[in-house]
């Protein structure tokens, strides 16, 4: 359950955010999360709500962007998608490519509420 | 609670106070100031007020973004915005959700790099032998090199206590109910842990083999415990971990003979998730094995010494 944790990292940056910007209250929380990491959506929209609660964004919306899973295949010479991390290249069937991208765990921007 | 872990529950113990130096101060400062002002007026103002504060949060994130953001892996696909949110009261942080935690960690491989100590982070699930194989590698190297151990458990202080009876300094940092060790936990049990010039310093995660991956504690490789009593398909069940990792050691090679373990399979799988990762087959009880992974501890001790002397003032 480390959602928990990065839940409660997610609020850090909000609150920094705010604090910073002179806002009292944020409405929705935008988050970045690649497909191919080891974040489970459902349990830190869970996790979020439970440390939320006392933050400047009670009672905020977490809206997660999904970013799908992408890497270069050494063998190709060009950018491919990624179903899973250690996955092959869809095109040549072998193991060459580097994530590019799919493990992303960014806060993006919140809306003033 | 802590910025990335919970552990407001977390205590610091050093062997020499069972009191312990349980840190819940440090962890109340992210959220003791949330709701300073009440704000039943800002609907009929805000707007304006913050449209202002976007502008100026722009160029306060650019600022910030350079100190605190080494890890950067670059930013997802250009210009994702979610549909119904109206920009003007927007404000944009694009920070990493763990860059509090790299930016600890950072600051504490700074620290050991100027001592020129050379630090490992052990992670593997409970049970794979990690605190027998730790015993036994600090015995057999003792007296080679200032050693020190930062041991994390949910519970209990068992672990330094067996780390302790070898002779070495350990602290034990009990998580409460974090999964995992952080770098703030790591920084503060570096505060109590007499650590020697150009020695080594192993930090025993929390038996886990999910969360400690993502959490970088400074140090200079992570080095992941698999016993052959677990399936050789852990690689790929619990990738992120392999991945992370630097080092594998195949723990409980002596137990080979009555198990249906396939080692190559095993070590494909690793490869397939990780193809830059090391691999050593081991045995903490008989040693096999672990002439290879001292001589690696002995390479990494001799960079890790070179390099503080080379960036020491002369």
């Amino acid at each position: 359950m480390h959602e928990m944790a990065l839940a409660e990292s997610v609020i850090d940056l909000v609150e920094d955010a705010a604090r910073a910007n002179g806002v009292t209250r944020v409405k929705t929380v935008v988050v970045e999360i690649g497909t191919l990491g080891h974040v489970s959506p459902e349990a830190l929209h869970f996790c979020f709500e439970a440390v939320s609660r006392d933050s400047v964004a009670a009672g905020a919306r977490l809206e997660i962007v999904s970013v799908a899973g992408a890497g270069w295949c050494l063998d190709c010479g060009k950018s491919v998608a990624l179903a899973e991390r250690f996955g092959a290249c869809p095109e040549c069937g072998r193991h060459h490519v580097q994530m590019t991208a799919g493990d992303e765990m960014r806060v993006k921007e919140v809306e003033v509420g | 609670m802590c910025t990335v872990c919970g552990c407001g529950e977390a205590s610091v113990e050093t062997g020499t106070n069972k009191a312990g130096h349980a840190h819940t101060h440090d962890h109340t400062h992210s959220h003791s100031h949330p709701h300073e002002h009440g704000h039943g007026h800002s609907h009929s103002h805000d707007h304006d007020h913050t449209h202002d504060h976007a502008h100026e949060h722009i160029h306060d994130h650019d600022h910030a973004h350079d100190h605190t953001h080494p890890h950067d892996y670059g930013s997802g696909p250009a210009g994702v915005h979610v549909p119904g949110l109206s920009q003007e009261r927007i404000v944009r942080i694009e920070r990493d959700i763990l860059s509090k935690n790299d930016a600890l960690a950072a600051a504490n491989r700074v620290r050991l790099a100027e001592l020129g100590v050379f630090a490992l982070n052990l992670v593997s699930s409970p049970g794979s032998g990690k605190t027998s194989l730790l015993v036994r590698t600090i015995t057999d190297l003792a007296d080679k090199f200032p050693l020190a151990v930062i041991e994390g458990d949910q519970q209990t202080s068992n672990d330094a206590a067996r780390i302790r009876a070898t002779g070495v300094a350990a602290i034990q940092i009990n998580t409460g109910k974090g999964c995992h060790l952080d770098a703030h936990m790591v920084g503060h049990a570096l505060d109590d842990l007499p650590l020697a010039a150009g020695g080594v310093l192993f930090i025993e995660n929390v038996g886990n083999l999910v969360c400690p991956a993502a959490f970088d504690l400074g140090e200079a490789y992570k080095v992941v415990v698999l016993s052959v009593t677990e399936g050789e398909d852990k690689p790929l069940k619990y990738p992120d971990m392999f991945a992370a990792a630097d080092l594998m050691l195949l723990n409980k090679s002596d137990l080979l003979p009555h198990l249906e373990f396939d080692v190559a399979a095993c070590v494909a799988n690793a490869l397939r998730v990780n193809p830059r990762l090391k691999i050593l087959q081991v045995s903490a009880r008989t040693g096999e094995g672990l002439g290879a992974f001292l001589d690696w501890i002995g390479a990494g001790v001799a960079m890790a010494r070179a390099t503080a002397k080379a960036a020491a003032p002369a």
